[in-house]
């Protein structure tokens, strides 16, 4: 698409692109580059000067069983996020939907999460599980259960993922209401004219028509458990305890800036590129189709 | 909102639709918990609290744990960490949509050599969010001696293009008529940019600064990084500053008065600007 009218000229254009071009290469393509550029090579420990690896340091985080441990402590982190925060926002959305009136009322009630920092999240969370003082975990306690998300990886990971997924709700309430508020009436009644349940209408012709939405909030939410949540895992657990919740964000930080091992820290930025690569291309071949619907 | 359609004959009122009403209740109620916890928390004493299990009402120590907090803090006045993230989030969405505003108009209105090359560059950085390349982007800012300082903190984040594209989309439906007449008239480009273009954009600026702003109020691993004074700490990154290091009891009191007042304006802003927050909300994300 082009406009037709169009002003004559080009400096003033490139005055005004000025500043957003300056920024842009000074924050994001510099560093970006320097990121592909580091990731070819190992510093010497004393930082002189660096050697040459090709795709050295590459070839070595494939091998490294902490990175690939990494790559699936993300998967698992990302995966239980992503249906949390879904499963729990569309059942509430269901049920707003259901009602003639008050879905507004109960949708400001329910979004003001969203705007609650992951790292303030993640202090609120830990707060309530806190091994000496939380509540939650006091009550836990009391019902015979030692809850120690310090020592006990999966304790680790499940405080980590309902810290995260907690904020997300709100944002996937928001579009799963909209997307049920948009199916056609008619559409739902002719199939409880024909004796189908509740239960059975949503199976067959909710969800199916909420799928749009289902897809774009899964893809989303993933993007969203790979680089957003770097606050949550640092307040709570700093990818421990024994890096059972370091996901490959929090390693790139860990290695790169505790460990110093900026080699390493650079490929993994590399790697990580690919994978918003990745999901980006999924969202816009999405979004395309949905255009030409 | 639901309109009239919506009231079919579905659902009638009946057990279902008290059902309905229990159910969000209790799911409000679920996901307000842990700020409730967060609130009781900060207006008790701390002797209160080390003991569990703590109470589940508010004492009376409300206004000396915020004083203490605001005044003097942990490692550094709470008010001084408020202030620090909000000329963050405020330089951010205001920045953002200057620059943005200026690169799409650009784009968009004029013809000139390299447009294309321009518009691809800066589709490029919608991909690659900060976290990505965090060890190089903090040496830029080393290199510029931008630690600890507010531009440290504002121009890193603001070097992305979701803004430059939702302008540049909302400029594409503005009718041409509009610019021919002014081309007509005489105005020039600039004129008729902020006389016609930037008046009619003032929703989706409004929408666009409510995103951004919570964004950048919301920041962790860049402030994280770049501010070690930390009088330069922003509020979200300096609470987890405040745990001490060994063995000792955190001031809970202190630190969870001080989480209540790092989500208040973001979630403020939310609220008392709902209808442009989710309308940002389905722009940035389209």
């Amino acid at each position: 698409m082009e406009k037709r009218v169009t002003f004559k000229g080009w400096l003033l254009p490139m005055l005004l692109l000025l500043p957003q071009v300056i920024i842009t290469a000074v924050f994001f393509f510099y560093p970006a580059g320097q990121a592909v550029w580091q990731s070819l090579f190992i510093p010497d420990p004393f930082g002189l000067k660096s050697q040459f690896v090709g795709l050295g340091n590459f070839e070595f985080l494939l091998n490294d069983p902490f990175y690939r441990a990494s790559f699936l402590t993300t998967a698992i982190f990302s995966t239980l996020v992503t249906l949390v925060s879904m499963g729990v926002a569309l059942f509430l959305a269901v049920l707003a939907d259901r009602l003639i009136k008050g879905s507004g009322a109960y949708r400001t009630l329910l979004i003001w999460p969203y705007a609650v920092a992951p790292a303030v999240a993640g202090v609120l969370w830990l707060f309530m599980f806190n091994t000496r003082v939380g509540v939650v975990s006091w009550y836990l306690g009391l019902l015979g259960y030692d809850w120690n998300h310090v020592l006990n990886g999966n304790e680790a990971m499940g405080l980590v993922v309902v810290a995260s997924a907690w904020g997300r709700i709100s944002y996937n309430f928001l579009f799963f209401l909209a997307g049920l508020q948009a199916i056609p009436r008619s559409v739902i009644e002719a199939a409880a004219i024909d004796g189908a349940r509740f239960w059975t209408r949503f199976r067959t012709i909710v969800f199916p028509l909420l799928s749009p939405t289902t897809f774009f909030l899964l893809v989303v939410n993933i993007v969203y458990a790979f680089f957003e949540t770097f606050g949550v895992i640092h307040t709570i657990t700093s990818g421990g305890p024994q890096q059972s919740t370091t996901i490959l964000v929090y390693k790139v930080f860990s290695d790169g800036f505790v460990g110093q091992d900026l080699g390493s820290s650079a490929a993994q930025s590399v790697i990580l590129l690919f994978v918003v690569g990745l999901l980006t291309v999924v969202q816009f071949k999405y979004i395309e189709r949905r255009v030409h619907y | 909102m639901p309109g009239p359609s919506h009231t079919g004959m579905v659902e009638k009122r009946g057990a279902g639709h008290w059902l309905s009403h229990a159910g969000l209740i209790l799911g409000v109620l679920i996901i307000a918990f842990p700020i409730w916890l967060a609130f009781v928390a900060s207006t008790v004493t701390n002797q209160e609290i080390v003991q569990p299990p703590m109470p589940l009402w508010p004492g009376d120590r409300f206004y000396e744990n915020y004083s203490n907090a605001l005044v003097s803090g942990i490692n550094a006045p709470v008010a001084r960490m408020l202030m620090n993230s909000a000329v963050m989030a405020l330089g951010i969405a205001l920045g953002k949509i200057l620059i943005s505003l200026l690169s799409a108009f650009a784009i968009v209105y004029f013809r000139f050599p390299g447009r294309r090359l321009f518009f691809w560059l800066i589709f490029l950085t919608l991909m690659l969010p900060v976290e990505v390349r965090i060890v190089p982007t903090y040496e830029v800012a080393a290199n510029l001696n931008l630690l600890n300082s507010y531009s440290g903190l504002i121009f890193p984040l603001i070097a992305s293009a979701t803004a430059t594209f939702l302008f540049r989309q909302f400029f594409m439906t503005v009718p041409d008529e509009l610019a021919e007449a002014a081309r007509v008239d005489g105005a020039r480009p600039m004129r008729f940019f902020w006389d016609i273009l930037v008046p009619m954009s003032r929703t989706n600026m409004a929408a666009l600064f409510v995103i951004l702003f919570i964004y950048g109020w919301n920041q962790y691993l860049w402030p994280l990084l770049i501010t070690t004074d930390p009088s330069m700490n922003t509020i979200v990154m300096g609470i987890k500053q405040m745990f001490p290091s060994g063995d000792d009891y955190a001031d809970w009191p202190v630190i969870m008065a001080t989480s209540i007042l790092a989500m208040l304006p973001p979630v403020i802003v939310v609220i008392t600007m709902q209808k442009l927050f989710i309308r940002g909300l389905v722009d940035t994300e389209k």
